[in-house]
């Protein structure tokens, strides 16, 4: 361990304004695996990005073995030596197995250059050298699309290593794998790291950590926090790293009076995402949903507030049972869903600020069906107002407008049709501190005018920062349900990662 | 100066491109040819024959803003006109009776295509198409493969009789369309959200739009302005042709798409399909008075469509 093979030193980083990495370093020695942590949104995969090429440093620098070096594509990267095996897969579904082994350094035959043409055959045998030296049991010729996700996980992580990487970099890999498979996982890390392969391994799940990663760096919020060894650290402390500052400073916790239910659902299902979920909320309570990514909870108030058809269950409102077959029911029984995903499902981007704003209040302020354009204008004016959305003029595209303001207009959207059950789905993610902080302040002046906040977040310390209670949530269930004096990190993390045996859950960052 | 950039940027920049080439068109041919192209006799004529295929476009227009696209229209055309025209024989049925048919036979069949596109998810394109060979085929079994004549004189005045024995009834028609659709889709709340599922389907589904009733609407108005569209053919040649109104589809995509109407959805303004049926019928107008060929025309036409919709490209870039 004496040179160091990779150096990442004073990396900043921001995307459309907001910083997401801030003079961040990483320090990462050969035959190690060095495993990076922090909370969803911290920056690892940021991170990752940058030193594959994918994104480039606004800052900083990237050492390999002590020579600078400038990765501006994937392709420069693995030609540095440097392979990543994604969190979301990529494979192209319609090659075989062997030909997305060797995609993009394919072995060719004949004469070089445009006449040269693909050795399938020869491609096809090397797979099959590689695959029968690590005892896996896939045929090199069946195509992607016919293997299950774990075995294209494995296809993932065989091509990473057989491209005689000297860093692999591994993205929450056992995402989708079994125990056993995990088990040939940490064999193939242990040969890597007998030839002197440095492996960075990113995951949230702390046995595996500590069972196979030396080494140890924590970032959050963007921030370089601490490395050390593996053996130096445990459990406790390294959350203690991960999270690491005071809970009431950041979050203003404001009291409301809580009241009788106004929301009661029972046995809900949305096969097989959501699996028989029931719970109560009550007047001027805020409802925190925790959970790793991909336990259901999106799926699970998208089915609430009628977007899947398909959803069976009982939802009671103010104790009488309501049918919501569709988004426009939800939205007549006083529900609002503030969406995760701004760009895809929050707003239109193609519309101005003003249209986006009034698209869900449209039968509410124009009951005719004729638009009235001074009462549209003053209504919107005044949501601007009220959000604080900064932009030149509410004719613009909502498209110019920043995260964080964008956010505004989706939350000004929903608060436009005076919900009494506010469902947010994440409602901080992407967004900059001080917007952040804008949006818990709202949180708190909703429940004290008696509304009902269900707030989804992956962000432990907002959810038990802002929640008056959190429910957990693991692979579709409801695992655990905390009481505001019984919060604690490792109390949720525990009901989080209630799985069951072999089955698959999706992390995602 | 940041005003001017937003002037000039994106939506108006694109809308006022279209206006500028227009004008340039029409300067053109008054100089080349001041005494046929610029009398008002003929520039009502380019009124008159831009209106059909203006009705059409009013129709494509909420189509192509709702993200979709409809082929059917020419056929529709064709099958309207040859039934009004075999209802419209003298001494059998009131006029009434063949423009009620001509309408609610457009108005179906757009119905069928909003089905299969909203609830069978097949996509636009595959839909009207397969309806555009129905529906032509449709055309001819009616017809028997011939063409319909002997209508009476009030069927013939439809689309032939005059306002105040100035202003042709087509140009009548058209004007009113306009004025229609353009009140639906600027100040009503349905047209609100033609935008919007045409910008982002799954936003507006999450907004509590019924996004598949908005579907079907559009359709059903493209199919019932075609067949009223229809209706004026079969009127204006006196008889019904089975084989009338082929390729009328890709007049009116086109009026649409020069006005300015990303294909893509969500955006368009009405006036800009209106200039974009009217250069359409002045560049036919003027290249006929100017003696050019109709096959250098097309190849004009096509050009001009090209050009219009790298402006949209061009403008979109602009914006993002």
């Amino acid at each position: 361990m004496s040179v160091p093979i990779l150096e990442m030193k004073n990396i900043d980083k921001s995307f459309s304004g907001v910083k997401v990495l801030n003079d961040v370093q990483l320090t990462v020695y050969p035959g190690e695996v060095h495993a990076l942590m922090g909370e969803n949104g911290a920056g690892k995969s940021t991170l990752m990005n940058i030193l594959m090429g994918v994104h480039s440093a606004d800052k900083g620098e990237i050492l390999l073995n002590g020579t600078k070096i400038v990765n501006s594509s994937p392709k420069e990267a693995m030609e540095n030596s440097i392979s990543m095996i994604h969190q979301e897969l990529n494979p192209v579904l319609d090659m075989d197995v062997s030909e997305n082994i060797f995609l993009g350094r394919e072995i060719k035959k004949g004469t070089s250059g445009i006449f040269s043409h693909v050795n399938r055959k020869q491609m096809r045998k090397e797979t099959q050298e590689l695959f029968d030296s690590i005892g896996i049991d896939i045929s090199p010729s069946s195509l992607m699309r016919n293997l299950s996700v774990a075995q294209s996980q494995l296809v993932e992580i065989i091509k990473a290593i057989s491209i005689s990487a000297r860093i692999v970099i591994m993205d929450e890999p056992t995402s989708a794998i079994t125990d056993k498979e995990v088990e040939i996982l940490f064999e193939q890390i242990r040969r890597l790291k007998e030839k002197g392969v440095a492996v960075i391994y990113i995951s949230h799940k702390m046995e595996e950590i500590f069972s196979i990663a030396d080494s140890i760096t924590v970032l959050r919020d963007g921030q370089y926090i601490a490395t050390d060894k593996a053996s130096s650290l445990d459990r406790d402390k390294l959350i203690k790293l991960m999270v690491g500052r005071e809970l009431t400073e950041i979050f203003p916790k404001s009291e409301a009076a809580i009241g009788d239910v106004v929301m009661r659902v029972e046995k809900y299902s949305y096969e097989p995402k959501v699996k028989n979920v029931s719970f109560e909320l009550r007047k001027g309570e805020i409802l925190g949903i925790a959970g790793l990514v991909g336990a259901g909870r999106s799926e699970l108030v998208e089915a609430l507030f009628g977007v899947h058809k398909s959803a069976k269950g009982s939802l009671s409102i103010n104790g009488k049972e309501v049918q919501i077959n569709h988004t426009g029911d939800a939205i007549s029984n006083k529900i609002a869903l503030i969406t995760e995903d701004r760009k895809q499902t929050g707003l239109n981007l193609n519309a101005s600020i003003e249209d986006n704003i009034t698209i869900v209040s449209l039968d509410q302020l124009f009951p005719h069906g004729i638009i009235n354009n001074q009462k549209e204008s003053a209504v919107v004016d005044e949501s601007i107002i009220k959000f604080g959305v900064k932009a030149a003029s509410k004719k613009n595209r909502v498209n110019s407008l920043s995260g964080g303001n964008q956010q505004k207009v989706v939350i000004a959207k929903w608060l436009l049709t005076e919900p009494e059950i506010i469902i947010m789905d994440e409602p901080t993610r992407g967004i900059d501190v001080g917007a952040k902080r804008d949006i818990y302040l709202l949180i708190g002046d909703l429940v004290k005018s008696g509304k009902s906040v269900l707030m989804i977040s992956s962000e432990i310390q907002e959810i038990m920062g802002v929640a008056d209670r959190i429910l957990v949530m693991a692979e579709g269930r409801i695992t655990g349900s905390l009481e505001r004096k019984d919060f604690s990190q490792e109390k949720i993390m525990y009901y989080a990662s209630q799985f069951n045996r072999g089955n698959e859950n999706e992390e995602t960052e | 100066m940041k005003k001017l950039n937003n002037v000039m940027n994106g939506q108006l920049m694109r809308e006022l491109g279209i206006v500028i080439v227009f004008a340039v068109i029409l300067a053109i041919l008054m100089i080349l040819s001041p005494n046929a192209f610029a009398r008002p006799a003929n520039l009502m004529n380019i009124f008159k024959q831009a209106s059909i295929n203006g009705i059409l476009a009013m129709g494509m227009m909420f189509v192509i803003i709702s993200g979709g696209i409809d082929l059917s229209v020419g056929s529709i055309v064709a099958l309207t006109g040859v039934v009004a025209a075999s209802f419209a024989h003298p001494g059998e049925y009131p006029l009434i009776v063949p423009v009620i048919l001509a309408v609610s036979i457009g108005l179906l069949i757009g119905w069928f295509n909003g089905l299969g596109i909203a609830y069978g998810k097949i996509p636009p394109f595959i839909v009207t198409l397969g309806m555009m060979t129905i529906i032509r085929g449709a055309a001819l079994i009616v017809s028997g493969g011939a063409p319909v004549f002997g209508v009476t004189d009030e069927f013939e005045a439809i689309a032939g009789a005059f306002l105040f024995d100035k202003i042709p009834l087509l140009v009548v028609y058209f004007i009113t369309i306009t004025i229609l659709s353009a009140y639906i889709l600027t100040k009503t709340v349905f047209g609100r959200r033609v935008y919007a599922i045409g910008g982002n389907e799954i936003s507006a589904a999450f907004s509590g739009i019924k996004v598949e009733k908005v579907r079907i609407m559009v359709y059903m108005i493209s199919g019932m302005l075609a067949g009223f569209a229809g209706l004026l053919l079969a009127s204006r040649t006196v008889s019904g042709i089975p084989t009338a109104g082929q390729s009328y589809e890709l007049d009116a995509i086109a009026a649409v798409i020069i006005g300015g109407v990303s294909m893509s959805g969500g955006s368009g303004k009405w006036y800009g399909t209106v200039i974009g049926a009217l250069l359409i019928a002045v560049i036919g107008n003027g290249l006929d008075i100017l003696n050019v060929s109709s096959h250098y025309q097309l190849v004009i036409k096509g050009a001009i469509i090209i050009v219009a919709v790298l402006l949209d490209v061009k403008g979109k870039e602009k914006t993002t």
